[in-house]
């Protein structure tokens, strides 16, 4: 045929050998370079929300980074699994009369996970890390609370031995706070006021969270982590009390219905984040014995940019806020018994007693948009509702447009989507007309929510001030009594949703996980959402 | 053909570094922060962590410290995850989305093959039309349509595969069928056409005249000439496996490289949208060399420049 | 003339072409026109949330009450919309060029087929993600400036930037029609007699190209549709508050449990999508398979 050995050799070797190298390519992949992950067999398995962007307790500022590494690290104080402030670290504390130094005495014989011992220094040149601003720490400014805190934060001080904090000795840790403030404690159990191992630190650089290199001083120590895959944590044997649950797996699943997926077919024990549960199964799960809802110190709200026509108009800020059938949208869209909010404190905090705030009234708000000059939204001008594009924002956003089209009849308010970082930067530079927000307490007290709206506060993004708002708020920060402090509060909250209307509180959050009572032991609803790992014990296990 | 070689080489580095300037460019100069949080962060802390990252400054100067760091093979610090380099997410994310398209590519090549020549057996037969239809249909359905109605079938329904989830065997199952199903059938195709055309070609008919059973005529002589046009379409199966398996991966949640992709073009990170576009690109280069290469071995009379 | 005849062939070959063809009228007709008389508009919410089909909603209803049927047809309106408009601006490069590179032959030829090379080797849909979410902000501010509010500045930018990822298989093949019909010799003849290139170009080859231009233009067409969907399903496509199929079945997809199954919400959008892609593709393989003289089948 004219076709030479050699030339017929080689193309009757073509097809299998192409179907042989793809085949080797993905067995030589698999095997050698750890396609196929194969991890120790964990003890509890729960859904975490999402990959964490860091396990520096310093650096890390979300909700889900915060919980691995509470568990790897501990402050001074920590939460017991109500949520009560307990001691961690310190075994006691003194605060001294006027509230403004705090003396803590360390536990004894306190080591770090590699069996160093961990004194008062630790702190102290932990928060000394956490504050200088060449870390970059995006939450230093829990540490402003300190004497001249806030001055070593930014960097006008260079000297951190004039900060409010010292360590006279091993075991004691004295700090001198600026002003009282009633939940200093609870910062303190907070992730970035936490120790870290320093000499680590220094010796790894960026590289100091890895597993195998991580130093840490809470109930786990950081034992896999392979990115958006899992993360397995395994109980520290130097941490001052017994660790109940040897070994947890962390994933990293960030849909909501994959979460449930893995729950259901038990995959999963244990799904911690709200936003891992998908909105539209709650009612139908709502009863079975692992669901678990709980009140969480947590508010959606709408803010007005107070600067733009014709949210300068109280009147029309008011008509609006009248207008939102708030109980259409927690009834159809986010279902999961979220009460309706008229005021932007959650409820929950003791001592403290909300004021009514503007409740659904749908007459009197077209009448105050009507004497505003848009009777029945004739001639309301084009606005933007501008809103992140994830989650259950999108709904939310569409179903308000449309109740205010029913109920006041403005259809010039046009909706805006943005992607999480750049919806952000909009909010932060307060280039939106209407922008549908939401706000996490750092603490279980309603300042956390109050002085977010001074005038130019870094989280006011309203454009809205008052010199009589912010004045209250210092009266309140030297009042020494707290029943006359939430007093003030109270009458600051007023301004804010009954007479100046800057925002229009629409929900309080629920905060909802799923387990068997049976399979997970320690998990409480508290308000502050907060569950330490240490707590947890699987019932009928000995530990 | 060592110019073919030399010459694509010698194309590829101007190619990516226009494309990894276009990219970190078009990341920098977009709104959005990559620094924000919900809490304000401080301007002192905000101009710090600009300066860790080297973002500071004229956008001139960020880039040419950008250049810098890849030409000697650091792809920089993600400020998304910001303890972990670029280089270290890609070694990490890499070989799972190299294990899930190669099984693909395999399972694409295997049923492709398999069903195309079957068809083209059955010319204009019943089996032939039917096959055709389903290999236009398999192009025809997106992938992530395919992919929630098979999870709804296979792993809710009948409950016989996982639902979402890597690191067991039979986690892989499902992904990869999604995955491969287009490609299986535009594979199918290709053979099926070509096949029909060798078919008609002299030098079988002589090896039929010579007496070698059908079976025999169809798998020594005519399949290995039919597949040429399927190792052409290898450079092209790798851009659309690439690409295909992002959406597998964010669907099955599957920690490739895809999702990190997507992640980080959203939160404008730059150096890891760019450290992600020069490893896909540099991959898809050095693919289409091979594939070109493959044909251009097995079929020395196609002319190549 | 002898396009119009060998079109007449392939739909006497098959009669599926011609159900094909009824079918994608169907589709755009409904879209445009039977959108209006479904009883509901495409943004009417209703507490009626998340239903199956009924009578009163015959594809059922999603989480804000929206009418799916409704929806799904507003979603045909913006696929087709990009893979249109897509599909012209893709067709305006891939032909210019083409015609342009294969006229002009040599170094010239040589060059420009070596840019389709790399940038065919080129992951461009990554691309495509990397440009469209970069310059969505400042687009944002040109559409502003110009006083154009219709448009999002992402569903512009989606246009143009997927219609200059499938341009390349155009360019190639009217460059290679264009080096065989440049020999011919009534091409010769109008060199010779003194006409000017753009009017060889135009009066003479180009008649000459739109079959093929036909043919590629019906399959570009469930390219750049699927290119859309990809990105809008995964959160980079097709802006909110407008939904294309992309978007729809991405909504659906986030949704599938084991406990409650909104098939519907699934099945109607992915199945239309899937079904246009099929005739779509259907159509523009029998138009290939007789138009095109270089394949014999």
């Amino acid at each position: 045929m004219g076709r030479s050995v050699s030339s017929r050799l080689s193309r009757a070797l073509v097809l299998p050998a192409f179907l042989a190298g793809a085949l080797f390519l993905f067995f030589a992949f698999f095997y050698f370079f750890g396609g196929w992950s194969l991890s120790a067999p964990a003890d509890l398995v729960l859904c975490n929300g999402d990959e964490p962007q860091s396990l520096d307790p310093a650096i890390v500022t979300g909700q889900l980074e915060g919980r691995i590494c509470l568990a790897l690290f501990e402050g001074l104080t920590t939460r017991n699994a109500k949520g009560d402030i307990i001691p961690g670290m310190a075994q006691s504390w003194t605060i001294s009369p006027d509230g403004l130094t705090y003396t803590f005495t360390l536990r004894p014989g306190l080591r770090w996970s590699n069996g160093d011992p961990l004194t008062a220094s630790d702190f102290l040149n932990s928060w000394e890390r956490t504050l200088n601003p060449a870390t970059g720490s995006e939450y230093s400014y829990q540490l402003y609370y300190l004497v001249n805190g806030e001055a070593y934060g930014t960097g006008k001080l260079k000297d951190f031995s004039q900060v409010g904090v010292k360590a006279p000795d091993d075991r004691t840790l004295v700090i001198t706070l600026t002003h009282p403030t009633a939940y200093f404690l609870e910062l303190t159990s907070f992730q970035t006021l936490c120790p870290v191992h320093l000499p680590t630190v220094k010796k790894y650089g960026k590289d100091w969270i890895k597993p195998g290199r991580m130093v840490s001083n809470g109930p786990y120590v950081l034992k896999e982590w392979r990115l958006n895959d899992y993360i397995l944590v395994e109980a520290n044997p130097y941490y001052w009390r017994p660790v109940p649950v040897h070994r947890i797996k962390v994933l990293p699943t960030n849909s909501p219905t994959a979460c449930f997926n893995l729950f259901y077919s038990h995959k999963t024990d244990l799904i911690l984040d709200t936003r891992s549960i998908p909105s539209t199964l709650v009612q139908d799960i709502r009863n079975e014995p692992y669901f678990h809802a709980n009140p969480f110190g947590a508010t959606s709200f709408v803010r007005f940019n107070v600067k733009r026509k014709p949210f300068d108009d109280v009147r029309v800020r008011k008509a609006l806020a009248l207008a939102l059938d708030k109980e259409d949208i927690v009834t159809k869209i986010t279902r999961a018994g979220e009460p309706v909010a008229n005021t932007l404190v959650p409820p929950g905090n003791a001592g403290y007693t909300p004021p009514k705030g503007l409740i659904y009234n749908p007459d009197e708000a077209r009448r105050l948009l009507a004497e505003a000059g848009y009777p029945n939204g004739h001639g309301f001008p084009d606005v933007n509702l501008l809103y992140a594009g994830r989650g259950v924002g999108p709904q939310v956003a569409t179903e308000m447009q449309a109740l205010w089209r029913r109920d006041l009849g403005i259809t010039s308010i046009h909706l805006r989507a943005q992607e999480w970082k750049v919806y952000l930067n909009t909010q932060q530079l307060i280039d939106f007309d209407l922008c549908l927000s939401a706000w996490i307490g750092d603490y279980n007290d309603p300042q956390t929510f109050i002085d977010m709206f001074v005038t130019d506060g870094g989280n006011n993004d309203t454009g809205w001030g008052d010199p009589k708002y912010d004045q209250m708020l210092q009266t309140s920060e030297n009042t020494a009594d707290p029943a006359r402090r939430m007093q003030i509060l109270r009458d600051m909250e007023k301004i804010l949703v009954e007479d100046e209307v800057p925002i229009v509180p629409v929900y309080f959050w629920v905060g909802m996980s799923l387990y068997y009572p049976g399979k997970v032991g320690g998990f409480e609803p508290n308000f502050v959402d907060d569950h330490r790992w240490g707590e947890f014990y699987i019932p009928g296990k000995k530990p | 053909m060592t110019a073919l070689i030399l010459r694509r080489l010698l194309q590829a580095i101007p190619v990516l570094f226009i494309v990894v300037t276009l990219t970190f460019l078009l990341v920098r100069s977009a709104p959005g922060n990559p620094f924000s949080t919900e809490k304000k962060i401080p301007a002192e802390i905000m101009e710090e962590l600009e300066k860790q990252y080297d973002l500071h400054g004229t956008m001139g100067h960020q880039y040419l410290q950008y250049m810098t760091k890849v030409a000697h093979g650091n792809l920089g610090i993600s400020t998304q995850y910001r303890n972990r380099t670029v280089n270290e997410i890609i070694a990490q994310t890499l070989p799972v989305s190299m294990t899930l398209g190669s099984l693909a590519y395999f399972l694409a090549l295997l049923f492709g093959v398999t069903c195309g020549g079957w068809a083209a057996i059955r010319h204009n037969q019943a089996g032939d039309r039917f096959l055709m239809l389903i290999a236009l249909l398999g192009i025809s359905i997106p992938s992530f349509v395919l992919a929630p109605v098979m999870v709804m079938i296979f792993a809710i329904k009948l409950n016989v595969l996982p639902v979402a989830g890597w690191g067991s065997p039979d986690q892989i199952i499902l992904p990869a069928i999604c995955l491969s199903i287009p490609f299986a059938a535009t594979i199918a195709r290709l053979t099926r056409g070509s096949l029909l055309e060798v078919l008609k070609l002299d030098f079988v008919r002589t090896a039929r005249a010579k007496g070698l059973s059908e079976d025999a005529v169809l798998f020594r002589h005519a399949l290995k000439v039919a597949i040429l046009p399927v190792i052409g379409y290898s450079g092209p199966a790798a851009a659309g496996i690439l690409t295909g398996s992002i959406v597998i991966e964010t669907l099955f949640g599957i920690p490739g490289i895809g999702p990190f992709f997507v992640n980080s073009a959203l939160n404008f990170d730059p150096f890891m949208t760019s450290g992600v576009v020069l490893v896909y690109s540099s991959f898809l280069i050095l693919f289409n060399l091979l594939a070109d290469l493959l044909y251009f071995v097995v079929d020395r009379r196609v002319k190549l420049e | 003339m002898r396009t119009l005849g060998l079109f007449f062939n392939v739909v006497r070959r098959d009669p599926l072409f011609i159900v094909c063809g009824l079918f994608l009228m169907a589709v755009v007709g409904l879209a445009l026109v039977g959108i209006h008389y479904t009883g509901y508009t495409y943004d009417q919410i209703s507490d009626a949330s998340l239903l199956p089909p009924s009578r009163a909603h015959w594809f059922g209803t999603d989480v804000n009450g929206h009418d799916l049927l409704t929806r799904t047809l507003y979603g045909a309106q913006i696929s087709l919309f990009v893979a249109a408009t897509g599909t012209i601006v893709s067709l305006t490069v891939g032909v210019t060029y083409g015609m342009i590179s294969g006229y002009a032959g040599g170094r010239v030829d040589n060059l420009m087929m070596r840019v389709v090379e790399i940038i065919y080797s080129l992951p461009t849909l990554v691309l495509v993600i990397v440009l469209v979410t970069s310059l969505d902000g400042p687009v944002a501010a040109l559409l502003k400036g110009a006083g154009v509010t219709q448009f999002p500045p992402r569903l512009v930018l989606i246009v143009i930037f997927l219609g200059l990822t499938e341009w390349l298989t155009m360019a190639r093949i009217i460059r290679g029609q264009v080096l065989v019909l440049k020999e011919q010799a009534f091409v010769q003849a109008s060199l010779a007699l003194g006409q000017s290139h753009l009017r060889i170009l135009w009066q003479h080859l180009f008649p000459n190209l739109t079959g093929i231009i036909v043919v590629y233009l019906t399959l570009t067409i469930p390219a750049i549709m699927l290119d859309e969907s990809f990105m809008s399903f995964l959160g980079v496509g097709v802006p909110a508050p407008l939904a294309s199929w992309g978007t729809l079945v991405s909504d659906a997809a986030s949704l599938i449990n084991p406990i409650r199954l909104y098939w519907w919400m699934l099945i109607f959008p992915g199945g239309l999508m899937t079904l246009t892609l099929l005739a779509l593709n259907f159509l523009g393989d029998g138009l290939r398979d007789a138009l095109d003289p270089r394949i014999r089948k």
